[in-house]
């Protein structure tokens, strides 16, 4: 205010820095076309657009905000199942099931916001950490509702707004969710390059700073939490939509893990870095379990260590350097 | 409306959805067996001498004590050093497997197997901490986490191409295997001499360990190493040596408990991941600042745990995840900790 001069370039430059470059919307438009592309690999193309949503729910807390969680797959289960039950007991219609699905999920990140805020790296791991386990529990104990350790049958989905059926090689399915990833990927990416995100940034890198210049962190956090949540329940949703099952293995351990990693192999911090990551690691995935299916864990546990030991900024992440 | 079998291909890598779940299902309901509700599973039904309330309260003190001696090493590492080791399950499990093989293949007594597990284990602690662990003590969290999750899954993957996937089972000796009952019909204690022998192991481990840590020379030097490792070193304090013996030691209790647990704990590959969330209970609830946190810790965990599984059975761990969820919420630091730091 006092200095309207260089307050109002310093906001041009925001401005500019926060257009969505040409870029960016070729990168979207291609992955918009994959569908179309890998039809024989719809199936595929539809698992890594549903992973790399959920990375990207994750990128939001991990690498924008520097919340560590390893329970992201709480929300991701929530959505799987909330869909899957929308559907069969209330509503067959897709696009219904997802926005309820979401925006059960942001009110469930909402409540759990609150249990994250105080205390260390150790305890919001733990705290993740005992929700996600928490909802493997109710799930497979709830076995009336949601089919126990059978996981949740017979859900059936009507046509993607009254005209498309889902088919039995899964085009309908990529498309839709393809559609749903570069959909909330161009909202996302206004969100965190809006004052909004810059100030999430400020509070990951210096949290005691932030508060200091006034900066709302814990009405902050608490946002961005319902708003990842919100993303990986869209996410499970949308995987719940598409295969027509739900099963109990979507709050396990394992998912939180994987796309952690995934995230890490990407670039945490960077909007497209779930995504980069998800393609790498589900391709990885699916050469080398044809090798060796049941080793795969070992693969996975043996490319954490060398990332880590070699320093995941040297390694990985040559995709964020290469990105302005 | 049309029936459409969709594949469900998300996970049909690891073996398919069904076969997992289904898999689960039959993990937990035997982990629910074993760790609380199973007495004397090898001649007897469980209902046969329907268990009251003090026979559950000490085998959850049983349980909760060899929680402890597992969890110690973790809580030295985590608490003091301030590392995140999310693979301190698989030391555990390598010392159950260690004891299975030791006593059933090689028919080493029961006795001199528990000193040569913790030695076993605890060379490979200090080997993982040479070559490895070393490097990660001033790396950030995430990457603490990303890296023992890592040595975590390589370790079950590692298992599972050695041993096979099945679970191991332990041929106790028979002097363990006996049962003793006292009191009057409501309230009988019924004390399983094996549980009797692991509890009366780890107080005495308990023991040792708190008289290490506060009386002798090695205890002082690693509490100045933890302190200020700048200063420690420079009062000629051999840090990075302290720190290997500490971990390795740490590491060694773990085999031991495996060892001593092996036939209460399904020693398993999954072992790591299933019991990782027990061990960071036990340190987070039981903050860093003693040795008794985590014990008392450990106890309440046991007891919880054996307690929630016999009564409501329907809820499974939930008891103890909702419990610790609240105490974390409560105080953040742990529940017993000397002023917050």
């Amino acid at each position: 205010m006092s200095d309207p001069i260089s307050s109002s370039s310093s906001f041009l430059n925001l401005k500019n820095h926060a257009k969505i470059k040409s870029w960016e919307w070729v990168g979207l438009l291609l992955v918009l076309a994959c569908p179309w592309v890998f039809v024989s690999h719809a199936m595929l193309v539809n698992e890594i657009a549903i992973t790399a949503l959920f990375a990207v729910s994750l990128d939001l807390i991990l690498g924008y905000s520097g919340i560590v969680s390893l329970g992201q797959a709480a929300f991701f289960g929530w959505g799987c199942y909330s869909a899957g039950l929308f559907a069969k007991l209330w509503m067959p219609d897709p696009i219904v099931g997802l926005v309820f699905s979401t925006f059960s999920g942001v009110l469930l990140g909402f409540v759990l916001s609150f249990t994250i805020l105080r205390g260390t790296d150790l305890t919001r791991i733990m705290v993740t950490l005992g929700v996600s386990l928490i909802g493997y529990e109710l799930a497979n104990r709830l076995s009336g509702l949601t089919g126990g350790a059978d996981g949740l049958q017979g859900v059936l989905m009507g046509p993607v707004l009254g005209l498309f059926e889902f088919d039995l090689i899964g085009k309908v399915a990529s498309l839709y969710s393809v559609t749903a990833l570069v959909l909330v990927l161009v909202l996302l990416r206004h969100l965190v390059y809006s004052p909004f995100g810059v100030g999430l940034t400020a509070i990951r890198d210096n949290r005691l700073r932030a508060e200091s210049v006034g900066l709302p962190v814990a009405v902050r956090l608490v946002v961005i939490y319902s708003v990842s949540a919100g993303v990986a329940a869209l996410s499970g949703a949308l995987l719940a939509q598409t295969t027509g099952f739900a099963s109990l293995d979507v709050f396990s351990f394992e998912r939180s893990a994987d796309v952690l990693l995934m995230l890490v192999i990407g670039g945490a911090g960077w909007l497209y870095g779930g995504v980069v990551g998800a393609i790498v690691f589900k391709l990885f995935q699916q050469e080398l379990s044809s090798i060796t299916p049941q080793y795969w864990m070992f693969w996975i546990g043996l490319l954490l260590v060398i990332l880590v030991l070699v320093g995941r900024e040297k390694l990985f992440s040559p995709f964020k350097r290469l990105m302005p | 409306m049309p029936v459409y079998p969709r594949k469900s291909s998300l996970g049909s890598a690891r073996g398919g959805l069904h076969a997992r779940a289904a898999e689960d299902a039959i993990q937990s309901h035997k982990a629910s067996k074993i760790r609380g509700l199973s007495y004397e599973t090898s001649n007897s039904s469980p209902f046969s001498h329907a268990p009251n309330m003090l026979t559950l309260l000490f085998d959850g003190v049983a349980y909760g004590m060899l929680l402890f001696v597992l969890a110690v090493g973790l809580s030295i590492t985590l608490g003091l050093m301030n590392f995140i080791n999310l693979a301190h399950g698989a030391f555990a499990m390598v010392g159950g497997y260690a004891m299975v093989i030791l006593s059933k293949q090689l028919q080493i007594p029961f006795l001199i197997c528990l000193p040569l597990v913790f030695v076993v284990v605890a060379l490979l602690g200090a080997l993982l901490e040479a070559t490895l662990y070393r490097r990660m003590y001033k790396k950030t969290h995430l990457d603490q986490v990303l890296f023992s999750i890592g040595l975590a899954f390589m370790s079950v993957a590692a298992m599972d191409f050695v041993m096979g996937s099945s679970q191991q089972n332990m041929d106790l000796p028979l002097w363990l295997r006996g049962r003793e009952e006292w009191g009057e019909a409501p309230w009988v204690l019924g004390v399983g001499h094996y549980r009797l022998f692991i509890v009366a192991v780890c107080a005495l481990l308990t023991l040792v360990l708190q008289l290490i840590l506060s009386k002798t020379r090695f205890g002082s030097q690693l509490r100045a190493s933890v302190d200020n490792p700048v200063v420690a070193s420079g009062l000629g304090i051999g840090v990075n040596r302290v720190f290997l013996i500490t971990f390795a030691v740490g590491s060694g209790l773990a085999g031991l408990g495996g060892a001593l647990g092996a036939e209460i704990l399904s020693i398993e590959p999954l072992f790591p991941l299933k019991y990782m969330i027990y061990f960071l209970i036990v340190v987070a609830v039981g903050g860093t600042s003693s040795i008794t946190g985590p014990l008392c810790a450990a106890v309440f965990l046991g007891v919880a745990d054996v307690f929630g599984k016999y009564y409501i059975p329907q809820l499974g761990g939930f008891v103890v995840y909702v419990l610790m969820i609240l105490i974390l919420l409560w105080r953040p630091q742990g529940l017993f900790i000397r002023g917050a730091k």
